[in-house]
Order: C-alpha cells, then sequence, then structure tokens
C-alpha cells in the first residue's frame, strides 16, 4: 500500500559487532540487488523469503565496502508485511552509515520515526491493542523531530541552507510573476541570469553534500573536550556519557591527570570525547602538563562541554574560564544538582547560552544532557564559520533539492520554455522547505506580493 | 404581513457571476430553481474591468465552459478584443483574456436566465435565512414574501452589508450605487456562519473624449482569435483597441501629499484588501522607488464612451483623484464620469465548507463567489457552477461532484478556500497549481468534459464534438508515430535552420516533434499526409511530446497525491480524542475538518507525524467496524 521504500539502521549504533540495515517497501529487494553481489551470484529478486545469502556490498564505483550476510522476508511474511531486506554488516557506524547511504541512492528514503511499526499496523502485522501505543510512539517521536527541526532552524547550516532557499524562492516568485502578470511592469527574466543564479545554488548545494560525504561527523565523531575546574565531576560525566568507568572517579582533586578518551553515541551523531584535567593553576609539574593539554584542548575542539559544580560558588577560576571561551558550540554543564545550589546562573547565562543541570552521580539529567548536544550539532553548530550537514535526513533533503535544480538547469539549456523550469525550482524549493514544513506554492505566492508591485 | 410566495428545490442569493453559473446549473439539472437578485438591472453586472481572462482567469473559463457552465460562451459573443497572453512563455501558463461589452455581458446573461427552463429571477431582497423543523430551508425577503426550499447558495458578492469610501466621505451602498443587501449578514451570523469583512476598489471611469490617445500607447488584440468556448463557431474580428500609459512623478507627488485624506491611511476600513490588487495609493506608499506604474485605458462597451483605466483604482477623495488623474500623460482635461472607491462588505470564512461548497454543519446551505472570500469575475464563476451543480444533486438524492487539485483550477482554488482558508480576497493564478504543466488551458475539455457529461450538463451536441476531437487527436498521434522522415536536403535544411543537429537516418515525425525546436508549423513543407485539422489540435499534440518528461512526472505526483485523497476522515470527529495529535494539529483540525488524508496533510501546521498518526487511528476504527461486523 506503500509506494515508496523506507530503510534505516536497525541496531542500536556505534558500539557491536554487527549493524543491521532494514529497508522495507515495494522495491526493497531491487534496491538492494543494486549494491550487493552474493557469492554464489543469485541476486536476491531469484531469492525466496526467509534466506540468506552471503556476499559484499559495493559503492556507485564498484569499490568493495564490506563483507555482508543478507536476509530477505518475502511479504506478507515479514515485520512490516512488506518486502523486507536486512543487511547485516561489521557493525561500525562508518560502514553500517556508508551502506545506509548507498540504499538511499539507490531509491530508499529515510524511515520516518516509528514507521516500520507504523507499516507494520497498517498491513495487519498488529493487533488493535497495539495501535495506540504506536500512535504514542509516533507522536512522542513527532513531536522531539519537530524541535529538532527548530533547533536547525537556528544553526549554522540552517543559515546556509535558507539562503540558497531563499534565493530559489526569489527566483521562481519572479518567474511565476512574469507569467502570473505579463502585463504589469515587471523586470525581464534574463537567461543568463537565471542560470548563473541556479548555477551558484547548485554549487552550494553540492558543496555542502560532498563535505557530508567526506563523513567527517559520522567517521570521526565530534571532537568534544569535558572541561571545568577540578573535582566538578567531569570524568563521573565522561563515564555517565560512556555508560563505563573509563577515568578514575574519586572524590581527590586532580585525578584525572591527563586526557581520556572515548567515543560515545547519540542518536544519529558520535561523540570523540575528551575527559580533561581540571583546569587551574597548579605546582605540580605533572599536573600543570595536563592543564595544559586542558587548555589547548579547550580552544581545538568542535563542542566543549563546560562543567560546573552547582553546589559551590563560582570561584575566580571559573570565571576565567567563562570569560575565555565563547561561540555557540558551548555547552554549560551544572552538575550536583542533587546538593543545594549556590552556583549563579545568572553569571553564566551572560556568557553562554546553552545550560542543563545534571547530577553525574544520581544519573538524573542525562536526557536533558543529551537533547542539548543533539540540539548543538544537529543545529550544524560544531564548526559554525563553515556549517556541516549533521543528519542523514538534512542530506538527503539537500540531494533531492539538487537533483531538482540540476533538472531546472537541464530544461532551461534544451529550450524548453520557462513554465517547466519554474516547477523544477519549486521542487528543489519544496525538498529545502521540509525542513520548515511549508509549501512552495504559498511561500512564492507570498514572495510575489512582498516584492514586486502588481495588480490592477 | 408575511405572505408565503413560493417553493423551490434550489435557490440562489445573488444573480452575479456566481449566482447565474449556480442557478443555470441547477436549472439544467433538472431542479426548479429560483435566483433573487437585489435589483434586476444589477444582474450580471462587470462592476469593475471590462474583461474576462487573463493568467489562470482564463483556464477557470475553460473550465467552466469544459464543464457547462456559460461565462466562455457569453465572453465569445460579447468580446471586442481577445488576447492570447504569454504566447512563448510555455504552455502551462497561456491565458486566453478579452476585452468585453459590460452591457451587451449584462443583458446577454440577463436574457439568458429570463429564458431557462426551471428557473424563476425574481427582483427581491433576501433578509433572514433560516431552517425549519422539517428541515427546509426559509428565505424571507424584504418585502416579507417566504419562499421555502431544499438548498440555498449564498452568492452575495461584495453587496453584504457593504459601505463604500471615496476619501472622507463614505455610505452603505453596494457597487455601481445599487444598495446593499443590509440585513441578510445578521441573520447568517445567528445560523452560525463566521463572518469577516473585506475590501476591494475600482479606478474611475473616464470620457472617451476628453483623453488624447495620441499620448498613449496602443494595445492591439491577436491577429488570430481563439474562442473560450470549444462550442463557439464564428468568433469575429476585434473591434477595438487598449491603451497603455504610465503615472509619472507630479502623479506621486499629489498623492504623496493627499495619503493622510485615505481612508485606509486614515484607518477607517477595517477590511482586508486584495495583496495583488493594490490601490494607486498602495503601490505608491509600498514600493517607493519605483519612479513610474502602468495604466491601460480599456472601453467598456461599442455604445458607450465610458473609459475603464486599469491600475489605479483608489479610495482617496474626489478632489483629489481629479488632481492626480490629470497629471497622466493624455488626460490634461479628462472627465472623470465615475470617481474611484473602495467598496468594503462581509464574507464568510470559507473553512467552515467543505469541497462541495457546502457548510459542513448546516446541510443543504452552501455558499460561491466573493461571499466565500474570493475576488475575480471568474472564480466566482467557478465556485457558482460547483455550488449549482452539487445543490441539484443533492436535491437529486445523488453524490456530490468533487474536483480535486489535480482535475483543475477550479478545484486547486476550491481546495485552497476551503483548506487554507483565506486572509485576503483570493485571486487564482498558475503559481498556485503545483500540476500546472498537466492542468492547460488547451486541454480543459479533456480533464473535465466527461466530467460535466456524468453530471448531465453537457448535451449530446457538445459531448459529439468533444468525442470527434478526441479520437482525432488519437488518429494523428498515430499518424505521427508512424509517419518515418527520410534524410533529405530539404528536410535537413529545415531541421538545421532550427539550430538542431540534421539527421542521417530515418526518424519518426514524433520523435522530431519532440525536439523543443522544431515545431508542426516549420515541419509543413514536409509533411504532405497532414490531415486538415483544428489548428488547436496541433498545438496540443505538440505540447504533449515536447513536455512528456514533465507531465509524466506530474502525473505520478498526482497518483501519489490520490492515495492519500481516497482514505476518508469522518466529519464528525473530534479530533482532541486522538492519542498522538501535537495541540497545534488538533486545532486546526478541528477547525477545517479535513474530507480525507491529503487534504489533512496540506493544512499548515499537521506534520508528517500527525498524519501517520491518522492513518493508523482511521485503519483502527475500520478493523473495529470489522470486529463489530
Amino acid at each position: 500500500m506503500n509506494i515508496d521504500t523506507i530503510a534505516a539502521i536497525a541496531t542500536a549504533q556505534g558500539q557491536g559487532g554487527i549493524g543491521v540495515i532494514r529497508v522495507s517497501g515495494k522495491d526493497s529487494i531491487d534496491i538492494v540487488d543494486k549494491i550487493f553481489k552474493s557469492v554464489s551470484g543469485k541476486k536476491l529478486k531469484d531469492t525466496q523469503g526467509y534466506n540468506a545469502r552471503f556476499g559484499k556490498i559495493y559503492d556507485e564505483k564498484n569499490e568493495e565496502i564490506d563483507e555482508v550476510i543478507v536476509l530477505l522476508y518475502r511479504a506478507p511474511h515479514s515485520y512490516t508485511g512488506e518486502n523486507v531486506v536486512e543487511i547485516s554488516c561489521h557493525g561500525g557506524l562508518y560502514i553500517t552509515k556508508r551502506i545506509l547511504r548507498l540504499v538511499f541512492d539507490m531509491g530508499a528514503r529515510p524511515a520516518e520515526p516509528g514507521e516500520f511499526t507504523k507499516r507494520a499496523f497498517l498491513n495487519g502485522k498488529m493487533d488493535l491493542i497495539k495501535a495506540e501505543s504506536v500512535m504514542k510512539l509516533i507522536g512522542a517521536t513527532g513531536k522531539g523531530a519537530a524541535k529538532a527541526a527548530l533547533a536547525v532552524h537556528e544553526g549554522a547550516i540552517s543559515k546556509k541552507i535558507t539562503k540558497v532557499k531563499d534565493g530559489l524562492v526569489n527566483l521562481a516568485a519572479h518567474l511565476s510573476v512574469w507569467a502570473d502578470y505579463p502585463e504589469d511592469d515587471i523586470p525581464e527574466v534574463e537567461f543568463s541570469s537565471l542560470k548563473e543564479k541556479m548555477l551558484d545554488a547548485y554549487k552550494i548545494l553540492n558543496e555542502l553534500a560532498e563535505n557530508y560525504d567526506a563523513g567527517k561527523v559520522i567517521t570521526n565523531g565530534i571532537d568534544t573536550a569535558i572541561i571545568g575546574a577540578p573535582n566538578v565531576g567531569k570524568s563521573t560525566l565522561m563515564n555517565m556519557l560512556h555508560g563505563s568507568d573509563k577515568s578514575i572517579v574519586t572524590d581527590i582533586p586532580g585525578t584525572t591527570r591527563d586526557i581520556v578518551e572515548g567515543t560515545v553515541v547519540l542518536g544519529d551523531i558520535s561523540l570523540h570525547v575528551s575527559d580533561t584535567a581540571g583546569i587551574h593553576t597548579t605546582e605540580d609539574p605533572v599536573e600543570s602538563i595536563g592543564v595544559n593539554k586542558a587548555k589547548s584542548k579547550l580552544s581545538s575542539s568542535e563542542l566543549v562541554l563546560l562543567v560546573f559544580d552547582g553546589s559551590k560558588e563560582l570561584t575566580d577560576n571559573d570565571k576565567e574560564l567563562i570569560n575565555s571561551v565563547s561561540g555557540s558550540n558551548i555547552l554549560a554543564v551544572i552538575n550536583k544538582s542533587d546538593l543545594p545550589k549556590k552556583i549563579d546562573l545568572e553569571y553564566i547565562k551572560r556568557f553562554i547560552k546553552n545550560i542543563v543541570e545534571i547530577s553525574a552521580k544520581n544519573r538524573t539529567g542525562l536526557d536533558v544532557l543529551e537533547n542539548s548536544i543533539l540540539k548543538i550539532v544537529g543545529a550544524g553548530n560544531i564548526n559554525p564559520s563553515e556549517g556541516i550537514l549533521a543528519t542523514e535526513r538534512q542530506y538527503k533533503t539537500v540531494k533531492s533539492a539538487i537533483k531538482c535544480i540540476k533538472e531546472a538547469i537541464d530544461t532551461l539549456s534544451s529550450g524548453l520554455t520557462l513554465d517547466a523550469v519554474t516547477v523544477s525550482l519549486e521542487g528543489a524549493v519544496d525538498e529545502l522547505l521540509t525542513l520548515t514544513g511549508e509549501k512552495a506554492t504559498t511561500v512564492v505566492v507570498d514572495e510575489i506580493f512582498s516584492k514586486f508591485c502588481v495588480g490592477k | 404581513m408575511k405572505y408565503y410566495a413560493g417553493e423551490y428545490e434550489v435557490s440562489v442569493i445573488g444573480a452575479g457571476h456566481a449566482g447565474i453559473e449556480a442557478a443555470l446549473a441547477a436549472a439544467r439539472l433538472g431542479c426548479k430553481t429560483a435566483v433573487f437578485t437585489i435589483n434586476m438591472d444589477a444582474v450580471g453586472n462587470c462592476p469593475c474591468n471590462p474583461s474576462i481572462g487573463g493568467t489562470a482567469k482564463g483556464h477557470l473559463v475553460r473550465e467552466i465552459d469544459a464543464l457547462g457552465g456559460e461565462m466562455g460562451k457569453t465572453a465569445d459573443e460579447c468580446f471586442l478584443q481577445s488576447r492570447m497572453l504569454n504566447k512563448g512563455k510555455g504552455p502551462a501558463v497561456h491565458s486566453l483574456r478579452v476585452q468585453i461589452d459590460r452591457e451587451k455581458y449584462k443583458s446577454t446573461m440577463k436574457y439568458k436566465l429570463e429564458k431557462q427552463h426551471n428557473l424563476d429571477l425574481r427582483q427581491a431582497e433576501i433578509v433572514a435565512v433560516s431552517k425549519t423543523d422539517d428541515g427546509i430551508w426559509e428565505l424571507r425577503s424584504r418585502m416579507n414574501a417566504i419562499y421555502r426550499t431544499k438548498t440555498v447558495i449564498i452568492a452575495t458578492g461584495t453587496y453584504l452589508s457593504s459601505k463604500i469610501y471615496v476619501g472622507e466621505v463614505s455610505f452603505e451602498s453596494g457597487p455601481d450605487g445599487i444598495f446593499p443587501a443590509s440585513f441578510l449578514g445578521e441573520s447568517l451570523k445567528e445560523l452560525g456562519l463566521r463572518l469577516r469583512r473585506f475590501k476591494t476598489g475600482t479606478p474611475a471611469r473616464v470620457l472617451k473624449s476628453t483623453i488624447d490617445f495620441s499620448q498613449l500607447e496602443v494595445q492591439k488584440g491577436d491577429d488570430s482569435i481563439v474562442p473560450f468556448s470549444r462550442m463557439t463557431k464564428d468568433i469575429g474580428k476585434n473591434q477595438v483597441v487598449c491603451h497603455i500609459g504610465y503615472t509619472n512623478e507630479k502623479t506621486k507627488e499629489i498623492i504623496i501629499k493627499n495619503i493622510d485624506r485615505s481612508p485606509l491611511y486614515a484607518g477607517k476600513i477595517e477590511g482586508k484588501g486584495p495583496r495583488y490588487c493594490p490601490s494607486i495609493e498602495d503601490k505608491i506608499v509600498r514600493f517607493k522607488d519605483k519612479e513610474r506604474h502602468q495604466f491601460f485605458v480599456e472601453p467598456c462597451g461599442l455604445n458607450t464612451d465610458e473609459m475603464y483605466i486599469q491600475g489605479l483604482s483608489s479610495s482617496l477623495p474626489e478632489d483629489v483623484q481629479i488632481q492626480f488623474y490629470h497629471t497622466l500623460p493624455g488626460f490634461g482635461n479628462a472627465l472623470i464620469m465615475r470617481p474611484a472607491y473602495a467598496i468594503e462588505y462581509d464574507c464568510v470564512d470559507p473553512l467552515q465548507m467543505n469541497s462541495t461548497l457546502e457548510f459542513s454543519e448546516f446541510p443543504g446551505l452552501y455558499g460561491a463567489g466573493q461571499f466565500n472570500g474570493s475576488s475575480g469575475y471568474e472564480e466566482a464563476a467557478a465556485q457558482g457552477l460547483v455550488a449549482g451543480i452539487n445543490a441539484a444533486l443533492k436535491v437529486k438524492g445523488e453524490l456530490p461532484m468533487k474536483l480535486d487539485r489535480s482535475t483543475s483550477y477550479i478545484g486547486t482554488l476550491i481546495d485552497d478556500l476551503v483548506t487554507k482558508g483565506v486572509s485576503d480576497p483570493y485571486r487564482m493564478m498558475t503559481s498556485r497549481s503545483e500540476y500546472r504543466l498537466v492542468l492547460r488551458q488547451d486541454n480543459a475539455d479533456e480533464r473535465l468534459t466527461p466530467i460535466g457529461r456524468r453530471v448531465g450538463l453537457i448535451s449530446d451536441d457538445a459531448w459529439e464534438k468533444f468525442k470527434i476531437r478526441e479520437n482525432a487527436k488519437k488518429e494523428e498521434l498515430r499518424r505521427i508515430r508512424e509517419l518515418v522522415i527520410s534524410p533529405s536536403a530539404e528536410v535537413n535544411d529545415i531541421i538545421v535552420s532550427r539550430e538542431t543537429s540534421p539527421i542521417v537516418s530515418g526518424i519518426r515525425m514524433i520523435d522530431l516533434l519532440k525536439r523543443p525546436q522544431i515545431t508542426y508549423e516549420c515541419l509543413a513543407p514536409i509533411d504532405k499526409t497532414r490531415p486538415d485539422l483544428d489548428p488547436t489540435v496541433f498545438e496540443q499534440v505538440e505540447v504533449e511530446l515536447k513536455y512528456e518528461g514533465y507531465i509524466k512526472k506530474q502525473l505520478a505526483q498526482i497518483e501519489e497525491m490520490k492515495r492519500l485523497e481516497v482514505k476518508k476522515l469522518p466529519v464528525d470527529v473530534d479530533y482532541s480524542q486522538i492519542i498522538g495529535l501535537r495541540l497545534e494539529a488538533i486545532e486546526k483540525l478541528n477547525l477545517v475538518k479535513p474530507e480525507n488524508i491529503g487534504q489533512a496533510s496540506r493544512i499548515s501546521g499537521v506534520s508528517p507525524a500527525d498524519i501517520s498518526v491518522l492513518l493508523i487511528w482511521l485503519a483502527r476504527q475500520s478493523r473495529k467496524e470489522e470486529v463489530n461486523g
């Protein structure tokens, strides 16, 4: 009943030996057949349901990505009731993501939150009683997604995309007003400048997509530093994020003398976290090496978690630290919320926009912390000067927009009339608007009336 | 004293462009119909520009004609000058626009109403609409006549509690000095309709003999004229020209000096004006840097010297109007016969209606035209036709006619009104349709005539004509698919002269025509077997070949949309009871009461996650029903 095919990573991301990519929908078998070669040479389309095939995944340049096992479920005998293919690869976020990307490139789209379950229900694979819990789940994730979309709205990446979008909306409006008000005194649409502007948009979006292809965020994770005065709970926070006792956690200030590193996966992204020695003035030569390292981490990291002890007043050291940081990539983490609050939050707020309160010891506030981190990263703020696509969904959106713009440029070059060009252009705008949920036709009409003097 | 004055199946309040189509459609579908006008001399009036059609509006007229409406035919009968706009800008935006003889248009339409079987045209101001306990609607006239009717269509245009503004002067009046409908609004509010205030305006009419046309640019009609209606045989010739001029510094100066005397800027008008049809003072204030603004001089008819000055609508005081009109080139001694004015009127929130234009909470009550928050004769006529057809179908106990966005501009117009609502008077534009390469004016008949035939508004004669044309098109497609053109000097001369590569082996004519540069016209010398067909058939074939890729893509999008349109939502659902919907979505859904998932997805504020929740809820409902048998 659904005509499109969806895909997502089905296993917990980041750790573990095996990653599973689940593809569901009418075309799932065809899609995977395009990137998978089984050892036996047999195609999936010639394979029966409930069968597994061993083979390799190749990218579009025919380069080998990974050895995998592919499991086939034929409709209606699958979780969703549709044709489902599950690709088990060798874990690791990078490989799993690359395969997922290939699946998207072959025609699948990212699954919405709860969409596999939704399809399962709609295809009658689940009983009536479960319906409400599915609705609740989708409702909740929908709210989360809406919040995330708002965050995206404020970030560097959004500024870049918004600029392109605004340019395209303006072009589309000009073309539309030129068609809808043929008798009004409208500036002519110049073919050469039209093409130039479309090429510009094409270039910017392509750059964004290519940077994402470089996979910085995914392969390396985001360089994250945990920084703060001694014994405010940096290591406990590290452990809390990581779920293991990698740093030595004691009550003696200065326990972490060097930098402890680890990778933490939050949702769609991975953080490369460094737990640093507390920044303070020290005579101890060994300790001071750690402090210096911490200071250099502070300036080189893409994301900084600045940790404070909420049960103590701000020290001069703290204030110096607060004064020395700037940028939207800083998150102030007020620890020890289990103890009476003494810290001057207002002071911190003057310098740092993002603040969360947690108790690392009691493990409370973890979800707020995670959300705040995702918000900063999802907004593309990790590298504010550049803006890098942060999620698979953003990437897919940009890719679709690029396709539409290319189509518009081709149409223009082929000598077809501008009405056809406009339709493709609006397609691109529609794609970029998915981030905010508006519709191109409405946005273009509004633009016409605000920018052009038309009418009888 | 009240008296009983008659019984009808369909009653139409208002005999403007919406009312006329509604009344004619209902009567032609066999319903006993009444159409009430506040003044017999205002039937079919064009109180603004003396023209029909234009961008997207021309599409609407073609669609009205394809469904069996009257506007296109009457425009053809009364046209003075005809132009196909946007030639060269692409088939999606070609739009026909004609200047008409305003008086002739009025009398022609009135006569058509008079002659129509099943239809009573009556002068009566309806002051109250109510529903009796037995489910029949009752209309009361100002003369205390009571009409009982099964269905009612409200098409009050700009007459509902209307007020005219000219500078500091304002008074209650309908357009052109006709008295307003001052009582009906209260009755509609009592009934439960949400009324709001909109405004619009019109420019001055100037005496032709006082204009020096030598200072203006001439605008001629097309050499070859195509009619709106497929049924029109001899369209005739252009009989008038229009003129173009520009305002100047002096015009701007006078307007800016007197801007505080405009009722709009003085804050007297509360009604929301149309964004697309600003007054000249609006244009000058909002676009300060623009040195000049264009205006057009259009004749109002053959038996009058009144000239309509398009582009210069205004609500400035009369003395200011005289001053600034006199600054226009050729207008130094111009006599203003009627001053420009702004008019404020009541209309309804169209979110209260569904896609048949029936009020969801009031079965049998319909709205059409400017009353629904639209603007323009063509938009009004389109809605009138849909409301008239649906009222008649309801009387006859048949399924309603619903036109979705993919069928037509009419469907797009109605969907926009009832789904998105309006914040200012709604004008149709090609940019409003996402399917505009499919919804062309050249194929309106293919899209809608079969629907019109099913409904019962297409005569045997017209149906026969339609089928002949369709067959001719099919035949022609077959011919060019089979016809192979061999390379020869003559052929390649033509092809190369159009800056496209020569052929080296035989090529099918259909493939040659797919090249953007190659036209039927240029192939004429080598196309020996070409049949003698209506040139518009060739035109259509060519468009469909050249834009094939785009058309296919849009058809696929339409298919996708239709999947959601078939998932019906019950009208009586309280969305706050559905778990998982966001608050904003609940509010909007309760307001719009969408008919299906597709419509719900177009409501701003309803997210994809909300749609998922609705889909699951729907599936759960239907399975519950299955279980309960």
